[in-house]
């Protein structure tokens, strides 16, 4: 059946006749769309017209509907449009097309332009705004099932803490050292190379110290822990959330931020210093292995170095930051994973805001850091 | 409606192992071209297996499953993708693109297979949608902002939305109100007149088996044991049949009127 066959068009005497003949069906019906469409436009001035599908094989829906919406178009025109020929068959299937409203409420007005622009740009004002809001909120929450926990200690979930602590601690430690290590050994590279010049090599170690105990180490980590288990959190309690976990847990009289929030949070608590200090620990070793065989740096001399280029004053100013990086971490996390809607997508737009946001903060407060730090003169 | 006696599925001595034991052995059975076909069983005896592995989501171990006249294990992927095509397939959670509109999850195969105008497209789902019984407005709301029973509709409206040959239903009345389901059979019954398609539909809903079904299939043990219409099921000696046709859930006005009442009332 060639789709040119399908439909033969007559004008006589005012009036348009369309023989419809051969299968009206979903395969056809691209060829049929324009057909059936130029028939409509062939001749404006009819007062008339007359659809005969009595030759017509197969119909289904499409075909059902091309029709019927030719003569809706006639109709609508003020012409007289009229079906004939309809098999029993079909019948019921044409009742049920015809039945269709097809009234699409028109959809709201869009802006464009600068408008479009300035509203985008309140919009995420006012998100963040919201934003912030919201982690105040689970911020309080939190605070609150941790007073409750201390009042009431048996309540705490301690295997599950253990098992956070396993996932995005004990797991985490050999990438940590790798990335750390690393990074060590590319400073004192860089440093070496480029201190050669002045004759000032030895003072890579100092650099190397102070750069990795003070800012890097935990820096590093932060943004490691946020990429590897804060999109974690996030993931698990969205998933939950989609799934209504929560609510379950919620009408059993528990609550989602004591038991699953908290332990969390606190795992990271734990986790983030231990490996800032791991880390840092493996970005010496690489920046010691590397002045000794690149830079020609003896290890004795290097330690001797580190020993009166840092104090335990640089390494507290690195390890203070830890936690607090961590509880942020932990608070972007499950507040962007709780906010997750019934959508895959949103689910993935919210684990992407929950890392970018993370890493986002974690610099920001490691800039607030270093202002109070050098307020205090340390 | 005329209809044949012709079978579009056959499936013949299928077996079928998961999660490390033999759920299907030997199962051999006919879905007829316009009949609709009710399949109970026991939660567990593997309906679903057998539905899943019919429409390709799971691998045979042997036997033959024969839809529409292709032979599945034989076809070439052109052959099975004709095929995919005249079937429709409706999941029990309904099992649609949440990051898709209910319109656009309509039109997916619509867009995919036919290319067609954007407004032939739109108004063939906006049709779809109407015909299972929604308000065109349904076609911008994602599916997370639609009832239990509208995400059923809108997946049916998606399972037809190429007007197949052959509907797959898996537990449609499930998680549906009595109102709701009595609707949904009665819809079903008017898809069957009007597009004269083949239903295979897994239920445990008894009303719409009595409603809705040409012929009941029953799996136990990896068989089917018994498959006939109502009176068949109803005079059966299988002591899981026996409990499940005269079980408490089968309320006394039920069996009552499925006594020679059934085939008037449904075409009524």
């Amino acid at each position: 059946m060639t789709a040119a066959s399908l439909l033969s068009v007559q004008v006589n005497s005012g009036g348009l006749d369309l023989a419809a003949s051969g299968s009206w069906t979903a395969e056809h019906a691209r060829a049929l769309e324009p057909q059936i469409e130029h028939a409509s436009r062939v001749d404006p001035s009819v007062r008339r017209i007359v659809v005969d599908v009595t030759q017509v094989e197969r119909l289904d829906t499409y075909g059902a509907w091309l029709i019927e919406r030719t003569l809706r178009v006639w109709s609508s025109r003020g012409v007289e449009a009229e079906l004939v020929g309809l098999s029993g068959r079909y019948n019921n299937l044409f009742k049920k097309v015809r039945a269709g409203q097809q009234k699409l409420t028109p959809e709201k007005h869009k802006r464009t332009g600068i408008v479009a622009t300035l509203e985008s740009v309140g919009r995420t004002m006012t998100a963040v705004g919201s934003d912030l809001f919201t982690i105040f909120q689970i911020a309080g929450a939190l605070l609150v099932a941790f007073l409750s926990i201390v009042a009431h200690p048996r309540r705490f979930r301690f295997t599950s803490l253990i098992n956070h602590l396993e996932r995005v601690c004990w797991n985490a430690v050999p990438i940590i050292i790798l990335i750390t290590f690393l990074i060590g050994a590319i400073i004192a590279q860089q440093g070496i190379f480029h201190f050669r010049t002045f004759g000032a090599d030895i003072y890579v170690v100092d650099m190397v110290g102070v750069l990795v105990l003070r800012e890097l180490g935990v820096l590093i980590v932060c943004i490691m822990i946020a990429g590897r288990s804060g999109s974690a959190y996030t993931a698990e309690l969205g998933s939950m959330k989609m799934r209504e976990e929560i609510d379950a847990l919620r009408t059993m009289g528990f609550d989602p931020v004591e038991v699953l929030v908290l332990p969390r949070i606190l795992a990271l608590i734990i986790a983030v210093p231990v490996l800032a200090f791991i880390g840092a620990m493996a970005a010496l070793y690489g920046g010691g292995l590397v002045s000794w065989l690149y830079g020609g740096i003896d290890p004795k001399i290097f330690l001797s170095r580190l020993h009166e280029s840092i104090t335990i004053k640089t390494f507290a100013v690195g390890m203070i930051k830890a936690p607090f990086m961590a509880l942020i971490i932990g608070l972007v996390a499950c507040m962007e994973g709780l906010q997750v809607k019934g959508s895959a997508e949103s689910l993935g737009a919210k684990t992407t805001d929950s890392v970018v946001k993370s890493i986002f903060l974690v610099i920001v407060i490691d800039g607030l850091f270093a202002v109070f730090f050098a307020a205090i003169g340390v | 409606m005329p209809r044949s006696d012709d079978a579009v599925i056959k499936v013949r001595d299928l077996a079928v192992d998961f999660a490390g034991r033999h759920v299907l052995k030997g199962v051999n059975l006919d879905l007829k071209r316009g009949e609709i076909l009710g399949f109970v069983g026991a939660s567990g005896a593997g309906k679903s297996v057998l539905t899943r592995t019919i429409i390709g989501l799971l691998p045979m171990q042997a036997g033959t499953i024969e839809v529409l006249g292709v032979e599945l294990s034989k076809a070439s992927a052109a052959e099975r993708q004709a095929v995919d095509r005249r079937w429709g397939v409706l999941f029990q959670q309904g099992a649609l693109f949440s990051s898709l509109t209910s319109g656009k999850n309509v039109e997916f195969p619509i867009r995919e297979y036919l290319r067609l105008s954007p407004k032939l497209t739109t108004e063939i789902a906006i049709s779809k949608l109407e015909m299972v019984g929604l308000k065109p407005d349904v076609y911008r709301n994602f599916p997370s902002e639609l009832s239990g029973g509208m995400i059923k509709r809108v997946a049916l409206a998606r399972a037809l939305a190429l007007d197949p040959e052959i509907l797959f239903l898996d537990e449609p009345t499930s998680g549906l109100d009595p109102i709701s389901a009595a609707e949904f059979d009665h819809l079903l019954l008017t898809l069957q007149e009007t597009l004269g398609i083949s239903v295979f539909m897994v239920t445990h809903d008894l009303d719409s088996l009595h409603r809705t079904c040409d012929r009941i299939a029953v799996l136990s043990e990896g068989k089917i044991v018994e498959a006939g219409n109502m009176e068949v099921m109803l005079a059966s000696q299988h002591p899981w049949l026996k409990e499940y046709f005269h079980g408490e859930r089968a309320h006394t006005d039920f069996q009552v009127a499925i006594k020679g009442r059934r085939v008037t009332e449904k075409r009524a």
